[in-house]
């Protein structure tokens, strides 16, 4: 498994992050071979085998929908870099 | 012998009868930290006043009680109200929370004093502490070397007599692995017996909150006082839990401990496993039945662990953006370039790396080929885990297949430098307990068993740890750090 500067960006696009040319070369080599090592894991037959996501015998968790002391609005707003007139402020998205 | 090189239950035994007050040992802690910190670095956050000011509060209501007047520290990825909580990541440097997280909220009302926040890889990922986008944290057993990761600052910390204990995480190995580099006690609990509210996540499937400590008991103690269902985590799970302390018992005739014969293979030091090997005919000379057994799926962990924790941590940071909290790249035209400049400059290295490793694991046409097939490999890990229980009470095995390498010796190629976790991740997919017990040195430098459990039977675990450390004294030896005692 080789992953081509192609396929880097196009992996870097979808996870959000700006990749400086040295950073696709690095982890187009880097990852390859993770992804080879990785591979290993062909050698093990697993048609039977059914995926485990966690060890846990839970399944959906439910409380009553009571309200409760939370966060405040002011608390919560003021880690966000930039704010107007009490809301978040994003760049255009259209 | 001086206040700060007191562990927990010392602590609590001076303060029940007042031979020395809360502040005195909150004042030579801080003395302790001024000393050696500029070596070890293993803090992020110090806030020396309020926890002045606490130690104050609990001398005049005279209430000793539980850890009451009792410092400790916090894995800068636990959220603390009103302090700073980093997660030693530039895109957080300036991120302080509205709101404890679980497991803050219970120490803190057991009136345990928080002395502040500690040093670790940038958002949990990473073996070494050199990940941090502050500073790398040292060995104090040896300051070319790096304390393990990523709990890195917690194990740093409690070695060098800068806490008496600290919380971290272990999604891999990052409680185990720095407790056994720098020779203390670390204990990754059973996946869901500790609430992960308000810390931090990096794979959620795998992320469990454990206790570093300079002890078996100290360890039984806070372990009492964090574990517990937690409505505010849904995967926290609601099943009782012992009192941790009544398990220290030194009586453990009959205890059946496997030893996996892999574990003792894979490019693990000789040295290494002539002490762990030394550490099962003690616990043979102290009636247990010690056998040879085997989870052949071993050689498979470390590869299904990689992709499973980044496919997981490729999502948990999504949420890093630059809108609500965290940095945010001001010049940006439109949101997409305002999300991707925002990451680029927030994250580190190894975290870029990993989050995309995850997200091409996770992507169209190769969910198939990498995800999934990591799931189904875990499940076979799990599965000779679950046999080797049917007929024994622990597995023992070594900690980690080296001892404590020097800064910067690993930088070049990352699939080396995540070997080390390659004793401690089968643990994690499994979500089974372990801890990390000091056994003995190899050329100096520390050396950690592994003891692992069923779900949910940490009391097995702190038996076997508890009957093991009294029978020796590895324990006892402390760094000495390089530096001069003044007093």
């Amino acid at each position: 498994m080789s992953l081509s500067i192609k396929e880097v960006e196009h992996i870097a696009l979808l996870a959000r992050l700006k990749l400086t040319d040295d950073e696709k070369e690095r982890f187009s080599q880097q990852l390859s071979s993770i992804l080879n090592y990785a591979d290993k894991l062909k050698e093990l037959a697993t048609d039977d085998v059914l995926p485990l996501e966690h060890i846990l015998p839970i399944y959906n968790v439910f409380r009553d929908d009571k309200i409760q002391p939370g966060s405040l609005r002011e608390d919560i707003l003021s880690n966000a870099p930039v704010l107007q007139e009490g809301q978040y402020k994003v760049p255009r998205i259209m | 012998m001086e206040l700060y090189q007191l562990s927990l239950h010392e602590l609590q035994d001076i303060l029940k009868k007042q031979d020395s007050s809360s502040e005195e040992i909150v004042l030579s802690i801080l003395k302790r930290i001024k000393l050696v910190e500029d070596n070890v670095k293993a803090f992020v956050t110090l806030d020396e006043e309020l926890a002045i000011e606490k130690a104050r509060k609990c001398d005049q209501e005279k209430d000793y009680t539980g850890i009451s007047g009792i410092p400790y520290a916090l894995k800068d990825l636990i959220c603390t109200r009103g302090m700073r909580t980093t997660c030693s990541s530039h895109m957080m440097e300036n991120f302080v929370p509205t709101y404890d997280a679980t497991v803050a909220a219970k120490l803190k009302e057991a009136k345990g004093i928080l002395l502040g926040k500690l040093n670790m890889d940038e958002f949990a990922m990473g073996s070494s502490t050199e990940n941090s986008a502050f500073y790398p944290t040292r060995n104090p057993w040896d300051l070319e070397r790096v304390p393990g990761g990523s709990s890195g600052g917690s194990a740093a910390a409690v070695a060098a007599d800068e806490a008496p204990f600290a919380l971290g995480t272990d999604t891999g190995g990052s409680i185990r692995q720095p407790a056994s580099y720098c020779g203390i006690v670390g204990l990754k609990p059973t996946y869901g017996r500790v609430s992960r509210s308000g810390v931090v996540a990096f794979a959620s499937s795998l992320d469990q909150v454990g206790v570093l400590s300079k002890n078996v008991r100290d360890c039984a103690i806070i372990l009492n006082i964090i574990a517990g269902h937690d409505p505010l985590d849904s995967t926290s799970v609601n099943v009782d839990f012992p009192d941790y302390t009544e398990s220290l018992s030194t009586d453990i005739k009959g205890l059946k401990i496997a030893y996996p014969q892999e574990y003792f293979q894979q490019g693990v030091d000789e040295e290494i496993k002539e002490v762990v090997k030394k550490a099962l005919l003690k616990y043979e000379e102290m009636g247990a039945v010690v056998e040879e057994v085997s989870l052949p799926h071993s050689e498979y962990a470390l590869a299904a662990y990689f992709l499973v924790s980044t496919a997981e941590a490729s999502a948990n940071l999504a949420r890093f953006d630059g809108v609500r909290y965290g940095i945010r790249d001001l010049e940006a035209e439109n949101v997409v370039e305002m999300f991707s400049n925002t990451r680029a400059a927030g994250f580190g290295d190894e975290v870029k790396r990993r989050i995309m490793l995850g997200t091409y694991a996770l992507s169209s046409g190769y969910y198939d080929a990498y995800y999934l097939k990591a799931l189904k490999v875990r499940r076979l890990i799990s599965n000779d885990f679950e046999k080797i229980f049917k007929d024994f009470d622990i597995i023992v095995s070594p900690t980690t297949p080296t001892t404590a390498f020097k800064l910067g010796e690993q930088n070049d190629n990352p699939l080396t430098l995540y070997m080390n976790d390659i004793l401690t991740v089968p643990i994690n997919l499994a979500g089974l307990p372990g801890m990390s017990v000091p056994c003995g040195f190899a050329a100096g430098l520390p050396v950690g068993m592994q003891i692992i459990a069923r779900p949910f039977d940490e009391a097995a675990i702190i038996r076997a740890a508890y009957a093991y450390e009294q029978y020796t004294d590895h324990h006892t030896v402390k760094p000495l750090l390089g530096v001069k005692e003044n007093g």
